[in-house]
């Protein structure tokens, strides 16, 4: 990856809808070039996925999130890597790391309601093999995600003109 | 009653932009390319390790030169940046912003008489602060064909057994040059030649895009006849905060810090903690800052071309300084016109010296957003004046 590479993908990570002719502008290369290098992107895995940051309870479909912690059992052979790998389908599930530190895998899932959330988590998740233990955080309130800030805030003032 | 106010107070111009400001009070939806400010809040590590310090009562003056550790931080800053080295106990003086450090630099060097070259376009402050001093401020110009760098010639023709002192600023406010090493080497030897000082003002050092800054006191002969001037209004977005430093061999430091106690005793306390904060923790958000600034710059000079309004690619600094000659207006009256019409803010050039003229000055230190509807703006106000 090079400084190129670097500023395309900050573009597309801050707005995907960022026109061609402009990121051609933005990283001082011809439209060509910036085809090139995002399809390259694309095909090596860097960028996933294009999507937008969506603010639910403003958009006036309050979901409920919950951060899941589970201990597991890692198999032998395998490790986290198969029972990862089965949580990852479900839906429900928006993201899925292994932990450093108190418990393995750290889920975020999100649900119509806390109600759903709550059989999900003990109907589906905790049953499953080698799940030794699950803690469920329900999530309150966000204040910042993905480097955007959901609170308003008010702008200061600054002078029309200074030298 | 007599007229109290001095001669010299008197002999100040007013400000070129005094009417413009007034005309852009009066309006709403003003977009200003008209500050030289960023737009950015200062990194929030530096804002918190000065709330920090209010909390825990460090409210008192420091030293006059500044507080050591600031001193220290800054000479190992300057030494790995800038490859510049200056002893922070004899060296360096922190100063009210850079502003503070160009009046104290001046009165250090200047006699009455004196004449004192500065590189112009240019902040507004030398020439003022020059007179003060009773010093003749004597203009060189940087042309828009040399991509606004001061050039030797220009230079050789300007100087006069007077002449005591050269004021430079690059990267520059207002046209966005710079001057690269072998810039500075052919300068060099007029100084040297002619036994002149050079203030250095390099407040922009930080907002260099193609290439590194390039400190004229990195010239050994240079060395011990530059003051260096710099701050962190710019790089680390903290103009409230009014921290700068002058930089200078020890006889000369020592003279200016006699004229710096007595005008301010010592630069604000907080704003001193929060710049040695920005120096230990805030080069990351500095650097994420700069690369912006440089997006900025390609999407604006891209738009100004595009509209017919010929800008060189400013190389520094966060100004695009296109010419406005096509429209067949004067600067200043295109700048009244554009605010007028269309509600957008730019500097008329030859507020910042008479080779501004037939330019004007637009800080792209705004969000992208403002600057697109700004170019759409200026496009909108170019197609009703044909």
């Amino acid at each position: 990856m090079d400084e190129k590479d670097r500023i395309l993908l900050q573009e597309l990570e801050e707005n995907c809808r960022t026109p061609l002719s402009e990121l051609a502008v933005l990283a001082e290369m011809s439209e060509e070039d910036v085809k090139e290098r995002i399809s390259r992107l694309e095909a090596a895995g860097a960028v996933r996925r294009y999507g937008a940051v969506v603010d639910w309870e403003r958009a006036g479909d309050g979901k409920v999130t919950a951060v899941i912690e589970l201990k597991v059992s890692p198999e032998r052979d395998f490790g986290y890597g198969r029972i990862a790998a089965r949580l990852a389908r479900f839906p429900q599930v928006r993201s899925l790391r292994l932990m450093t530190g108190a418990y393995d895998l750290q889920l975020l899932v999100t649900g119509p309601s806390m109600h759903e959330i709550a059989r999900f988590v003990s109907e589906q998740i905790a049953p499953m093999d080698r799940i030794r233990e699950t803690a469920t955080h329900i999530i309150m309130r966000t204040y910042k995600e993905n480097g955007t800030t959901f609170a308003e805030r008010e702008e200061a003032e600054r002078l029309p003109y200074s030298f | 009653m007599r007229d109290f106010v001095s001669k010299r107070a008197r002999a100040i111009p007013p400000s070129g932009i005094r009417k413009f400001f007034d005309i852009a009070q009066t309006m709403e939806d003003v977009i200003s390319l008209g500050v030289g400010e960023p737009d950015f809040v200062t990194p929030w590590c530096v804002c918190e390790a000065s709330i920090y310090s209010i909390e825990q009562g460090s409210t008192a003056y420091t030293s006059n030169k500044g507080t050591p550790r600031l001193r220290d931080s800054l000479s190992r800053y300057l030494d790995t940046r800038f490859s510049t080295r200056y002893d922070p106990e004899e060296e360096i003086i922190v100063t009210c912003g850079v502003s503070e450090a160009v009046d104290v630099a001046i009165r250090t060097v200047v006699d009455p008489g004196d004449e004192v070259l500065v590189a112009e376009p240019c902040y507004v402050s030398y020439n003022p602060c020059v007179s003060l001093a009773g010093g003749i401020p004597v203009p060189v110009l940087c042309r828009a064909e040399d991509e606004f760098r001061l050039t030797a010639d220009a230079l050789a023709e300007s100087i006069t057994p007077r002449t005591k002192a050269l004021i430079a600023n690059f990267p520059n406010n207002p046209t966005g040059g710079v001057m690269q090493e072998a810039d500075w080497h052919a300068i060099a030897d007029l100084l040297v030649d002619h036994d002149l000082l050079l203030i250095s003002d390099e407040v922009y050092a930080e907002l260099t895009y193609d290439g590194d800054h390039f400190s004229p006191a990195r010239i050994p002969e240079l060395r011990d006849r530059t003051i260096t001037l710099n701050g962190f209004s710019k790089a680390f977005a903290m103009t409230g905060w009014r921290i700068g430093y002058l930089c200078a061999p020890p006889e000369i430091t020592a003279a200016a810090l006699k004229i710096h106690q007595y005008v301010a005793l010592c630069a604000p306390v907080m704003g001193q903690i929060a710049a040695y904060e920005a120096l230990r923790n805030g080069e990351d958000e500095k650097d994420a800052m700069v690369r912006e600034y440089r997006l900025r710059r390609n999407l604006f000079v891209d738009g100004l071309n595009k509209l017919g309004l010929t800008c060189h690619v400013p190389k520094g600094a966060f100004y695009a300084f296109p010419s406005v000659e096509s429209t067949g207006m004067t600067d200043v009256e295109f700048a009244e016109g554009l605010l007028r019409e269309q509600h957008v803010a730019v500097v008329p050039g030859s507020a910042l010296g008479p080779s501004g003229a037939g330019h004007v000055r637009c800080a792209y230190a705004v969000s992208r957003d403002d600057l697109k509807e700004a170019l759409s703006r200026m496009g909108t106000f170019l197609g009703s004046i044909k």
